[in-house]
């Protein structure tokens, strides 16, 4: 066991708004949303929050074809994540490498797309494809990028509903300090678009956002809001041991410092704050900061009118006395990525180590009265002085909340 | 469908397969899978294709003729003539 501490050395975006990170850290600061209108089976049009990244830059025809699109979006982000800080699976070793991917849910494209198939041809079983399982298994996403890249290391994705994108970091800083691997490839991912059902689903709860204007649709914290964008998308990081990213002089985007992890036990759906409370300050309490020490506080807030108020209680009672913390939220610009959110949320913001501005909230033109957080930056980026610390949320169904804290690295 | 329409047909369902493959020279004598990149999830692929398109079922025990184009060809010929 390790007690190293770990450091992000590399960052793989695909966003609705942007095919790396700086694209998507541009498209934050300048408003650019990335949600479109979009045709899904059964339902027509929805507002979504399509990736447009070339997933022929890594893949062959061939894989694409076979794999799902989840793998591509993870094959796509690890491999751009190794490009950017410059290092190959022959530098590490194939064999010390781990893939650590968070999910929200895998399988149900490929199973609804094979009950839509076999529709066709009278339920006839002898047309659902062999393919099925091998996509459907939970594992999939990242084992395709094992497969992409030949690791030998482990692999496997955390199912952690719309917390799972943290779970990822989490879980890869872990292994690292467990010595299960010298780098990991850790965030989240999400395919879910591709799914009718999420829609159906989230429309049956009265909770899917509509707006004739798809780049206004996403407006959490905002007194109209109607619910929730769904989204693609995904992040993953290349995390290592602070030792070995300094032995071979690896730009550093900050350190995780603290993270933490509990449930509700309280609701198939709704949050509750208490918890969401506790499990950010159990990660303060980690990473050895006080509230009043965070600059940004990178909200999960996805537009639902509960699950806003309460992650806002929440934050209330931990921030109460921090004048100099600021608080954004990116699914207003690309929707809720679901297994992505967290760490394509958090990557959204870790520039602002270096160039000191909070991206905004938008499409807050009117603050729901139960949203009311000191200083959440609306509409428009924010210069701040210096910022050291950002902390994440990222919370999701059956009671799973996630917090993770970024520090400015400092040698 | 003659022999000719029907390797054309062949080759058109391995492309969507296979899709970075060059066909262009593939020699029917030999076995697909020493000519280009076929796994046997592929060759799964070619069967179900066969069947989506054409309503042809080729049983387990028959898959060692479609071993090369030319023993696909000749095994389909006879279900597929009137296709």
């Amino acid at each position: 066991m390790h007690d190293s501490r770990i450091v992000i050395t590399g960052i793989g975006v695909a966003s609705p708004n942007g095919d790396n990170l700086a694209e998507y850290r541009t498209a934050l600061l300048t408003g650019k949303s990335g949600v479109e209108k979009m045709e899904t089976r059964y339902i027509g049009e929805v507002n979504a929050g399509i990736c447009r990244f070339d997933q022929f830059k890594y893949q062959k025809k061939k894989e694409v074809r076979r794999g799902t699109r989840s793998g591509s979006i993870a094959i796509y982000c690890s491999r751009e994540a190794m490009e950017d800080t410059s290092i190959t699976v022959d530098d590490v070793g194939k064999n010390r490498i781990g893939v650590y991917l968070g999910i929200t849910e895998h399988g149900n494209v490929e199973t609804e797309n094979e009950v839509y198939n076999i529709s066709r041809f009278d339920y006839d079983t002898k047309y659902w494809t062999h393919h099925h399982n091998p996509r459907t298994v939970a594992n999939a996403p990242a084992g395709e990028v094992t497969l992409n890249l030949g690791i030998t290391g482990p692999h496997l994705c955390i199912g952690a509903a719309c917390a799972a994108g943290n779970l990822g970091l989490i879980y890869g800083a872990q292994m690292l300090r467990l010595d299960e691997c010298d780098l990991a490839l850790a965030g989240g991912v999400s395919e879910s678009i591709h799914t009718f059902g999420i829609f159906a689903s989230f429309k049956a709860q009265g909770a899917l956002a509509e707006h004739a204007d798809p780049t206004k649709a996403s407006r959490p914290f905002a007194a109209d809001r109607s619910g929730i964008v769904v989204s693609e998308g995904g992040s993953v990081y290349t995390l290592e041991r602070l030792e070995d990213a300094l032995a071979r002089n690896a730009k550093i985007y900050g350190e995780i410092t603290g993270y933490a992890s509990n449930s509700d036990a309280t609701d198939h759906v709704l949050p509750n704050p208490i918890r969401q409370a506790e499990c950010i300050e159990l990660a303060l309490e980690r990473a050895k900061l006080k509230p009043e020490e965070v600059d940004i506080i990178s909200t999960h807030g996805t537009g639902t009118t509960l699950g806003d108020q309460q992650e806002c209680e929440a934050i209330n009672s931990v921030f109460k006395d921090c004048p100099d913390t600021y608080v954004n939220n990116t699914k207003s610009f690309i929707g809720h990525a679901m297994g992505a959110a967290g760490a394509l949320e958090l990557a959204g913001n870790l520039p602002s180590f270096d160039d000191g501005i909070v991206h905004p909230t938008i499409n807050l033109d009117k603050l729901d009265p139960e949203c009311e957080i000191k200083n959440l930056v609306i509409n428009q980026p924010y210069k701040k002085d210096r910022i050291n610390q950002i902390l994440n949320n990222s919370f999701g169904m059956l009671g799973i909340n996630s917090v993770v804290i970024v520090s400015r690295f400092v040698g | 469908m003659d022999k000719s329409q029907l390797r054309e047909a062949v080759i058109d369902i391995i492309k969507s397969i296979a899709p970075d493959e060059d066909l262009n020279g593939i020699d029917g004598e030999k076995p697909l899978r020493e000519q280009i990149d076929l796994d046997s999830m592929d060759f799964l692929d070619i069967v179900m294709e066969l069947r989506v398109r054409y309503k042809v079922d080729v049983p387990e025990q028959d898959y060692p003729a479609l071993n090369t184009l030319q023993g696909t060809v000749d095994y389909l010929h006879p279900k597929m003539g009137n296709v």
